[in-house]
């Protein structure tokens, strides 16, 4: 079955042609490029790219896998409208995937794991997990959450975790305790080994629903102010 | 026998209205209205008394996709009928915009058709040959809506449009938002604030015209000064305990904007020395606006192009009508690394 893998979770822009076979995913072709402020321009011709050095056209394609997230909202929703949009042109199912499952998956091992990435305002995105199921995903351990990176020890106590994957593992590797390792995006075999087992039974994707995690900034507005200088004032002195 | 022409897809999203349309080009030239379909998130912002950006940008992802549906049911067509896909590249809210690029270039991409980013701006001025056919050879347009209020002239819709004047401070939109959250009326203010001054005055209070001072900006426009005017004169009602006469408050109010506006319009059109006038935007639809630009067009001997106001609002069909008349510019398509440019200058049409 080949599969499209998107993800613009992170500052990385991932587009990927996978094959899954008995074997688990197999990485056709893939570009990634590691720029924050890119996603919207680059996600779609990087996918073409692949599609092309592949030899593939997209109406080959039996699925696209677009990870939900968590991520900064704005480049996060590069990913999700373009897999929706992929999606209805090549009248393709598309099977969102949480991005942090998708780093999980491709980590060596099974021991108890941390994935961190960058949720900006001093926060990370956090997820931790078990050992890898039949298919390739790891097992959850704690919902995706984003709390300051000091507080996540804390929601690690009893895990045994001892390594960290994701691109804040290295960054927060004192405050964390853990031990680095790859990789610290998404890949394109990730997204789709977390995906592997949906894919396989042919399940229903679930709602095509960002992971955002946090609410929009808005506050309801106050009474308009004053505009007549020193009103107040002045009927106090008169 | 299939019909002649080609299909082009149109996409908006730079501000809180999802838009998708679908316009025919005609093999003359002409364009045809097939399909605007509209979804907004305008009743998730009234609370907040604004378009909250990160709000609007969550509500075109959900959208997107089935609002491209809804279209092509509309006009009974098939995704791969489409040979061209336009979308608003800006100006407009950077994450609203993203979404719509994004979206673009998927469906360009997967089509294999051309993509062109264009001109949020053009497109407010391309809607109208969808309702009265081509512009003349050279025009004005005045365009006015809570984000926007400017003279634009247009030689060229593919491809040459210069900004004459332009709001220095609020949109006249804004202000309309502004005052009626004032007087407590609700967002946006646009259709309240003019049905309440059916009921008033309008000459019942002598409200600032901005920026009409003979040494003023000639084609400018300001509308916070008259913003703050309002409400002063509402403060100092409250304060004397006197009933606020909200009716002769909007009718006045609302004769201020569409005496300045009309006003410096048919001024610019006269300095230009063109025949016609175009006024789009979503204020275009109040009431006050298009009677005295009626009036005054007729006094000056112009010809007065107003779209219907469900073209006059952003959608997704004025985007599609101007990317069918940059298709049948021969314009080459843009390059498929366009950013969203959430400050777009108008005299750029089509993203390169």
């Amino acid at each position: 079955m080949l599969v499209i893998a998107l993800d613009t979770s992170t500052p990385a822009v991932t587009a990927g042609l996978v094959t899954l076979e008995d074997g688990g995913p197999r990485s056709l072709a893939e570009r990634v490029t590691v720029n924050p402020r890119a996603h919207g321009e680059l996600l779609t011709p990087q996918l073409l790219e692949v599609l092309a050095e592949a030899g593939y056209q997209l109406g080959q394609v039996g699925a696209i896998v677009v990870g939900s997230g968590p991520g900064p909202f704005t480049g996060l929703r590069v990913g999700m409208v373009t897999a929706a949009a992929l999606g209805h042109a090549c009248a393709t199912r598309v099977y969102p995937v949480c991005s942090l499952d998708a780093i999980a998956a491709q980590t060596p091992g099974d021991d108890p794991l941390l994935v961190a990435t960058d949720a900006r305002r001093k926060e990370v995105y956090w997820a931790a997990y078990g050992a890898h199921r039949p298919g390739g995903a790891r097992a959850r351990l704690t919902e995706p959450g984003v709390e300051r990176p000091e507080n996540v020890p804390g929601r690690l106590d009893g895990l045994g975790v001892r390594s960290a994957a994701g691109e804040m593992a290295l960054r927060h590797r004192e405050v964390f305790a853990l031990d680095p390792v790859e990789p610290s995006y998404p890949t394109p075999a990730g997204l789709i080994a977390a995906t592997a087992a949906e894919l396989r039974a042919g399940a229903a994707p679930q709602p095509l629903v960002p992971l955002y995690l946090r609410r929009p900034d808005a506050g309801t507005p106050g009474p308009p102010k004053p505009v007549s200088a020193g009103t107040d004032i002045d009927r106090g002195r008169t | 026998m299939p019909e002649p022409g080609r299909i082009v897809l149109g996409i908006e999203t730079s501000c809180d209205e999802t838009g998708v349309g679908l316009v025919r080009l005609m093999p003359d030239g002409s364009v045809r209205l097939l399909a605007d379909a509209v979804a907004s998130s305008v009743d998730q912002h009234a609370r907040f008394g604004g378009v909250v950006p990160e709000i609007a940008s969550r509500a075109h992802l959900e959208a997107m996709a089935p609002t491209a549906r809804r279209a092509l049911e509309q006009a009974g067509l098939e995704l791969s009928d489409v040979d061209a896909v336009a979308v608003t590249a800006g100006p407009g809210l950077a994450g609203a915009l993203m979404v719509g690029v994004a979206a673009a270039k998927a469906y360009a991409g997967a089509l294999g058709v051309p993509l062109y980013g264009v001109n949020h701006l053009a497109g407010h001025v391309a809607v109208d040959t969808l309702e009265h056919g081509r512009l003349p050879a050279r025009c004005l347009a005045m365009l006015v809506s809570g984000g926007h209020t400017q003279l634009l002239s247009v030689a060229g819709i593919a491809d040459t449009i210069t900004q004459v004047g332009s709001t220095i401070d609020d949109a006249a939109g804004e202000a309309y938002d502004k005052v009626a959250r004032l007087l407590e009326l609700p967002y946006p203010g646009g259709p309240p604030i003019d049905s309440m001054a059916r009921e008033g005055d309008a000459h019942a209070i002598a409200f600032p015209r901005g920026l009409t001072g003979p040494r003023d900006a000639r084609h400018d426009f300001s509308f916070s000064g008259l913003k703050t005017a309002v409400a002063r004169w509402v403060e100092q009602a409250r304060r004397e305990e006197r009933e606020v006469p909200v009716a002769d408050v909007c009718a006045s109010f609302q004769e201020a904007v569409a005496d300045v506006l009309t006003a410096k319009a048919v001024r610019a059109a006269g300095d230009l020395d063109v025949d016609t006038l175009v006024i789009s935007g979503g204020v275009a639809a109040n009431s006050r606006l298009a009677a005295l630009a009626a009036d005054r067009c007729a006094a000056a001997g112009l010809t007065l192009r107003v779209p219907r106001p469900r073209l006059c609002t952003d959608n997704g069909a004025m985007i599609a009508a101007l990317g069918a008349h940059v298709l049948a510019s021969g314009a080459e398509p843009s390059p498929p690394n366009i950013p969203a440019d959430p400050g777009l200058p108008v005299e750029t049409v089509v993203l390169r």
